[in-house]
């Protein structure tokens, strides 16, 4: 079935392509909720704010609560830690972040932070380290007392969640 | 090596599905006359042996998945219900687990022997990337699988293996909750977990098969590395070396069923038989024995290379210690296949099988001192090995000279024996 070979182009160049390129589409189309499903569903998203009373955390306690399944560290700290923190000159820092910019103005006792290590996501243990904060056993990475990157392979500070003091006492998360 | 088969339909029914579906005839020209070198040593039995172990993995996993609920308040006890309360539920879980760890010990050797023999080489660059396929493969599939019982290692290797996606500039956390299917992982987490470790084992076979079609095109390399010249060189495949790897496979079951029956968890690591717990890692934890060295790898980038930062560094060094074996056939331009016959490539080749069990012991070590030291050299030399010590070799190198052929080489070993 040789057929005589033609370089011009016909309109039936055009259909090929067209009829490709619709098909193209049409399978994206198809494909996409296959994957649209497997992103966090309505369940999840639904759970994505919290309130937490602070009146029973004493100075220098931590506690974690739990944030869209994953921890959050709520720490009031004691003033030998917070002048620690607002001690560290900036240039020492890998990812420079002042002490204000990380606590909440007329609270900066409360250090509020997603309690995940920023290298690969394991639960850092508090009071640990050589900065007084918190270390990773995994890896490595060492926080100081503002939670912020000082040592190890972690590349960004503990993240601060979105958060808000309703009164003294209470904040909502998220 | 297609057409040398001696096939001929003996009765009327096979000569009429012959003419239909020629399975009789393929059958005998692939699993039984394949002509194959006669030469092979004890390292060419892992073949068969890994295609055992993936039988193995999958009609004991098939069984397991009759018992387990894949439900994060459900799957740690049930995969205790297997072990205590399922019939034989104890051995066949068992069979399982310590099944991955000789699947990947198969499969390491297997590798190296692939290396030492220049395996890879023309005309057996497509088999040896289609091998790689299936290792990269074996690798999603164990993880996943170490995931379904839910203990603590189970839950935290799950959460920092995920994490390597978030390394990815701008789309790293969008894919990362799209792998979760939540912000931390969870119940979704282990539910498609689940269904892709069931997944999974098929493709592996699918491209097994894949695997075996690229092998018996250009036919089996040989310890020799001199390709097969004339009938004097082979045997057919059934019954010398049918009757050579089911032997293989019989001693390979003996500390396989040492490890099933004696010590079915001593590969593990006890935290896995704590509940999985969101808001706690445990102080010390590390993959699987088999995921070591390429752990050891992630972990000793622990500093800035310019404006990539240490995370997704370590993530690049990790996914290239892989992607590299893709380029071998092309990084090691020697003409010569068999190490036997490189004097100089062997010192450097036995540094690096040694080398990746340094990797594997640091992997294990705590990221401090002197193990993160030696981790980094221990990395530099995986890499330096292929990237740089291979194609210089093919320069300077002046192998010792070939047998004629390999019925040649069988001929002089038996004369000087």
């Amino acid at each position: 079935m040789a057929s005589e070979a033609h370089t011009e182009t016909t309109r039936r160049d055009f259909i090929y392509i067209g009829a490709g390129a619709v098909g193209a589409v049409g399978v994206a189309g198809a494909v996409w909720p296959l994957i649209d499903q497997m992103n966090p569903d309505a369940s999840v998203l639904a759970l994505a704010s919290i309130e937490v009373d602070l009146s029973s955390i004493e100075t220098g306690q931590s506690v974690t609560v739990k944030w869209r399944g994953s921890p959050v560290f709520i720490r009031n700290r004691t003033e030998k830690e917070i002048e620690e923190a607002l001690a560290v000159p900036m240039d020492e820092l890998k990812d420079p972040e002042t002490d204000e910019q990380r606590t909440k103005p007329g609270h900066e006792n409360w250090l509020v932070m997603i309690g995940i290590c920023t290298h690969l996501g394991c639960v850092p243990v508090g009071n640990a380290g050589d900065y007084d904060g918190w270390f990773c056993p995994c890896h490595g990475s060492q926080y100081d007392t503002a939670g912020r990157i000082r040592k190890g392979p972690a590349p960004k500070n503990l993240v601060v969640p979105p958060y808000d003091f309703l009164n003294d006492t209470l904040i909502k998360i998220g | 090596m297609s057409g040398n088969s001696t096939y001929t339909p003996s009765s009327g029914i096979e000569k009429w599905l012959d003419e239909r579906l020629p399975i009789i005839r393929f059958s005998k020209e692939h699993l039984m006359d394949f002509p194959t070198p006669k030469n092979l040593n004890y390292w060419w039995t892992f073949g068969a042996i890994l295609a055992f172990c993936l039988v193995v993995q999958i009609a004991t996993g098939i069984v397991l998945a009759m018992h387990f609920t894949p439900n994060v308040d459900m799957a740690f006890d049930s995969v205790e219900h297997i072990r205590r309360d399922v019939n034989f539920g104890r051995i066949i879980q068992g069979t399982h687990a310590v099944g991955a760890s000789m699947f990947f010990a198969a499969v390491y050797i297997h590798i190296f022997r692939g290396l030492y023999y220049g395996s890879y080489k023309a005309p057996r660059e497509v088999l040896w990337i289609l091998g790689v396929i299936i290792l990269v493969l074996m690798m999603a599939t164990a993880f996943m699988g170490y995931v379904l019982p839910w203990g603590q290692m189970s839950f935290w290797a799950a959460t920092v293996i995920t994490n390597i996606f978030a390394a990815i500039p701008i789309v790293g956390e969008p894919i990362l909750q799209l792998l979760r299917g939540g912000f931390a992982v969870g119940n979704p987490t282990l539910n498609r977990f689940f269904s892709l470790h069931y997944l999974l084992p098929f493709v592996i076979a699918a491209v097994v098969a894949l695997h075996i079609w690229a092998l018996h095109v250009p036919g089996n390399n040989n310890p020799t590395g001199v390709s097969v010249k004339d009938d004097r060189d082979t045997l057919p495949f059934h019954p010398y070396f049918t009757m050579k790897d089911l032997f293989a496979i019989v001693v390979f079951l003996i500390p396989f069923a040492w490890f099933v029956f004696f010590a079915p968890d001593i590969l593990g690591h006890p935290d896995n038989y704590i509940r999985a717990n969101p808001l706690v890692t445990p102080a010390h934890i590390v993959p699987e024995w088999y995921f070591l060295p390429f752990y050891a790898i992630l972990r000793a980038i622990d500093f800035n290379i310019l404006f990539i930062d240490s995370k997704l560094g370590g993530v690049i060094f990790f996914a290239g210690s892989l992607l590299i074996l893709f380029f071998v056939p092309w990084l090691d331009r020697s003409k010569v296949r068999s190490g036997s016959f490189r004097p100089l490539f062997r010192p450097f080749y036995w540094l690096f099988i040694l080398n990746f069990f340094l990797l594997m012991y640091l992997g294990a070590q705590p990221a401090e001192g002197t193990y993160v030291l030696l981790a980094k050299i221990s990395t530099a030399y995986y890499f330096i090995y292929f990237l740089v010590i291979l194609p210089l070799l093919s320069w300077i190198e002046r192998p010792a000279p070939l047998p004629a052929s390999i019925n040649e080489a069988v001929l002089a070993k038996s004369k000087s024996a």
